[in-house]
């Protein structure tokens, strides 16, 4: 990067990388822009880890995150309600439960965020591909080559039996060409819609992806031995981007990472999972130029990206809801013990192995009505029964602020802003004092309002964004 | 069970969450029937947007699909607000789906037939079971079905003993799709109602195709048009646990100020949170007419309406409520929970799904008939094929051709379309029953007489096929 550090900087950052290489952010880096650099780049800080990220600096955070030394998991395995262990692979919701777990355990945050991106953008849907195994094998494909380079990645991903069944790719024959992966292959995975490719390229590449077939088991009622076989591969002359010759899956691949609309494509949407904010026309220059310099690497644009002064301090972004589930459960420190997560976070509008489709989920839309709801409510399933504060036994403070103060360190002292903890502050009063006129309620009227203050707090837009 | 979680989702059971998980579709339409068949084509609607959210004017959780850009609720209110001063009297017609292929001589048995009782060793009904069908005697009601018989007395129902169409398929999912999208066209994506809706329907009123379902339903899938899909209109309520009393009630003034707060932030992110927070708030607040009374679990639905688990009474019960609201509704979707793929050991559970559907239609007539909209409802009743008149060896029957359907409401003409061939003669090469009526010309004549549309413009081929009366002259 080699950015000169101006003398006074300013709040937003202030630029002045050499040309051609995207900013770097040089303004204040505490324990707020920690906190905000995990929810981005991982599910929240647990506590402490906000303040321990921000003495590194940004640079030392960002590359903390990106070069993980230890990627074990810390805590209590996974259970169930009455201390089961989880079945990943044959028990309905405990794929979704198997990860989460991983979220919210990992010493490694953005392996595991960067999986979530994958998930995402090459979205595979167990309610068609109907085994949990294979998707957790797609998942483990993903995480193992999260960060390393995006052409070993698609070629992992279109030989991934997942994919092949969720795409149909699988079963494409010579004889019977199937055009479904060599779309979204396009479309979503490489290009972009209808850019850089024709509809005579969509049956090109899809007869240069032919031969891929597996067997049925009819035991186990599932596909197996995934596998290409030459008999069906389409051996025949295309014409793929005018380039014509003797194409196979492979090349199908290399060619559609060589348009030159791949980079600009892969740069912008790769950024849009860290950032709300688009980036600028010379900055989308400057990622597609270090994507290509790096051979396609993925790590070195992730840590770019987010040494960019916009993570840090541009516009908010919301929570992805599994984000959000998997950050709640770290900032109280519990640990997977229910199977409560797998159907909340579909309420919440995103059910982890369950994308809405193969555009993988909408991200500029996570709230509305019913998700805010659905989010409202979960705070109920979050905190166990034990820890609710029963009114005739639980002695609390009388005071307004020191009410707000309690809620907030509840969830580990998230940054909430001057306008919000006067909103909840004006809650305490009005719940805890102004009601209260008996002495009874002067007495359990506060207990009341600080149960009801937990649960505002993380439906405020301050902890709902980051 | 100290949480209240979402009233249908209770029981902590694995099988009970999977099997509620997968009823909700995943957003994906067509779902419902295992997709077990090589070669099927793609539901229509498939690939539609879906956002979700709550029309607070009605008080309604949405998911719409289709609506392109217009995604503004706020848009949608202006739009359905229009609508509802429009059309107040436009009519209405409600697709009742019998998922998984009903046996029709279950429903009407033919024991006039001397076929009958070969064809129907174990499963054969007694000649004095059921009232007789006074349209054709050989043809008997089925016990279960005798509200229709009522119905059907008071000349409210058009009975099609054998609707189907020529070349039947016998995938579910195929069949079902040409039913869906009226056409037997592998590759149509929208549906017949969705065309409808396209040519008559506006930009900004989801509700103009409605389905209950946690998914869309392909008969509704437009190509321009929203529609909207809820599950039911009282599953709307916040909940803190240990909050109760005062505290409680002036928390949700909270969720105003979290709007405001965000309003002040020009946070396009915070704003989203916001706005929703307080949207929130002013749904709550209108949905409080709907909600159960402290220490109930849902309100009763009126009377008649079997008090089942199931969501299908409920559903068309909030069909009824919704039209009563004056909702700008005017195609509807739903279908029942029972599953009438009957291959083994069909009696029980086809009695139990028959009388669960039959009471609820029974019902919503009633119901809509008490609130004085009967007059502007028909209900188009449905299954995707008929099942094999020779019943198999496990007491079940095999998917077949041609299957009962029904036309019902107040301006429904009474009069049977089609008619019942005999067992001697009615049958295909296959061993099934050939149709007497064709489903896209029942169709044709629900959208020309009902809906007044010319239906040319919705069913392709539409002038081949033979008008029947569907609607009282």
């Amino acid at each position: 990067m080699g950015a000169t550090a101006t003398r006074a900087a300013p709040r937003r950052g202030r630029v002045s990388a050499p040309r051609g290489d995207l900013p770097v952010y040089r303004g204040k880096f505490g324990s707020e822009q920690a906190e905000r650099l995990l929810w981005r780049a991982g599910f929240g800080p647990k506590a402490g880890q906000s303040e321990e990220l921000a003495k590194r600096g940004m640079r030392g955070a960002v590359l903390s995150l990106t070069r993980p030394t230890d990627r074990s998991l810390d805590g209590p395995a996974p259970v169930l309600e009455k201390g089961q262990p989880l079945q990943p692979y044959s028990v309905w919701g405990n794929d979704v439960l198997w990860w989460l777990d991983r979220m919210v355990r990992t010493r490694a945050p953005l392996i595991e965020r960067m999986t979530l991106t994958w998930h995402d953008w090459f979205a595979t849907s167990n309610e068609q591909v109907n085994s949990q195994l294979l998707m957790i094998r797609q998942n483990e494909t993903q995480r193992a080559l999260c960060l390393t380079s995006f052409p070993e990645l698609l070629t992992a991903i279109t030989t991934d039996p997942a994919m092949q069944v969720y795409l149909t790719l699988v079963g494409s024959t010579k004889a019977d060409p199937n055009e479904n992966y060599a779309r979204e292959m396009q479309e979503l995975f490489t290009l972009g819609v209808d850019d850089g490719y024709t509809e005579k390229d969509v049956r090109e590449q899809a007869r240069a992806l032919t031969g891929f077939t597996s067997t049925w088991n009819p035991t186990t009622g599932q596909q197996e031995d995934f596998h290409f076989d030459a008999a069906l591969h389409d051996a025949g002359i295309k014409v793929i981007y005018g380039h014509r010759g003797n194409f196979g899956w492979r090349d199908s691949l290399r060619l559609a990472l060589e348009r030159p609309h791949h980079a600009r494509f892969f740069v912008t949407k790769l950024w849009s999972y860290f950032s709300a904010e688009p980036l600028s026309a010379r900055d989308t220059r400057a990622a597609e130029a270090l994507y290509l310099s790096s051979g396609k690497q993925i790590r070195p644009l992730v840590e770019a990206m987010l040494m960019h002064p916009t993570i840090h301090a541009g516009a908010r972004m919301v929570k992805p809801p599994i984000v959000q589930i998997a950050g709640m459960l770290r900032s109280i420190n519990r640990y997977i013990d229910t199977d409560a997560w797998a159907w909340e976070s579909s309420l919440l509008g995103q059910m982890p192995f369950y994308p809405p489709n193969v555009g993988g989920w909408d991200a500029t839309s996570w709230l509305n009505t019913g998700t805010w709801l659905a989010r409202f409510n979960l705070t109920g399933q979050m905190i166990v029964t034990d820890k609710v504060l029963n009114p005739s036994t639980a002695k609390v403070s009388k005071h307004p602020k020191d009410l707000t103060d309690e809620a907030i360190a509840f969830w580990g002292n998230p940054t909430v802003s001057a306008a919000t903890r006067r909103a909840l502050s004006a809650y305490a009063q009005s719940a805890a004092i102004d009601s209260a006129t008996a002495t009874w309620e002067r007495e359990s009227y506060p207990v009341l309002a600080l149960n009801a203050l937990r649960a505002l707090v993380v439906a405020s837009p301050d902890y709902q964004t980051c | 069970m100290s949480q209240k979680r979402p009233v249908d989702r209770s029981c902590a059971c694995q099988d009970f969450n999977r099997a509620e998980f997968i009823r909700r579709g995943v957003a994906q339409a067509g779902k419902g029937l295992p997709s077990i068949e090589a070669g099927m084509p793609t539901p229509a609607g498939t690939g539609l947007s879906r956002r979700t959210f709550v029309l607070s004017s009605a008080g309604l959780l949405l998911s719409v699909y289709g609506a392109g850009h217009v995604l503004d609720p706020k848009v949608f209110e202006a739009g359905i607000a229009q609508a509802a001063s429009d059309g107040a009297n436009q009519p209405v017609i409600v697709s009742v789906y019998l998922q998984g292929g009903i046996d029709s001589m279950s429903v009407l048995y033919p024991v006039g037939d001397p076929l009958y009782a070969t064809y129907r060793p174990s499963l054969g009904l007694a000649p004095d079971a059921g009232p007789v069908f006074t349209e054709d005697s050989s043809l008997h009601w089925n016990p279960l079905a005798a509200p229709l018989a009522q119905l059907h007395a008071e000349g409210k129902v058009s009975v099609m003993p054998t609707v189907g169409y020529t070349d039947p398929n016998q995938s579910h999912f195929t069949s079902r799709h040409y039913y869906e999208v009226g056409a037997t066209d592998a590759n149509l994506a929208t549906g017949w109602l969705g065309r409808y809706l396209d040519i008559v329907g506006t930009k900004d009123n989801p509700l103009q195709g409605l389905c209950l379902d946690y998914a869309l339903q392909p008969a509704l899938a437009t190509a321009r048009m929203p529609v909207a899909t809820i599950d039911l209109p009282t599953d709307y309520s916040f909940y803190a646990e240990g909050v109760w009393g005062p505290p409680q009630t002036v928390m949700y003034n909270t969720f105003d100020a979290f709007g405001e707060v965000a309003a002040a932030s020009h946070d396009p992110a915070m704003e989203q949170s916001g706005d929703a927070a307080r949207a929130s708030n002013r749904l709550r607040e209108q949905l409080l007419q709907f909600q159960p009374a402290a220490g109930t679990t849902a309100p009763p639905l009126p009377a008649g309406y079997p008090s089942a688990t199931d969501e299908f009474p409920a559903r068309m019960a909030a069909v009824a409520k919704m039209l009563a609201a004056g909702l700008p509704i005017q195609c509807v979707s739903v279908t029942t929970d029972s599953v009438f793929d009957t291959h083994e050991g069909q009696a029980a559970p086809f009695d139990a799904g028959l009388g669960e559907a039959v009471q609820t239609i029974y019902a919503f007539q009633r119901d809509l008939e008490a609130r004085g909209l009967a007059d502007r409802v028909l209900m188009l009743v449905w299954s995707e094929f008929g099942r094999r008149p020779q019943e198999n060896a496990s007491a079940g029957t095999d998917h077949g051709a041609a299957g009962c359907g029904f036309v019902i409401g107040t301006q429904a003409a009474g009069t049977m379309i089609g008619e019942w061939q005999g067992l001697s003669t009615g049958l295909d090469a296959l061993g099934n029953l050939t149709e007497t009526a064709d489903f896209r010309g029942v169709y044709c004549s629900v959208l020309e007489q009902w809906l007044k549309q010319d239906a040319k413009a919705v069913i392709p081929g539409a002038a081949s096929f033979t008008r029947v009366p569907v609607v009282k002259s």
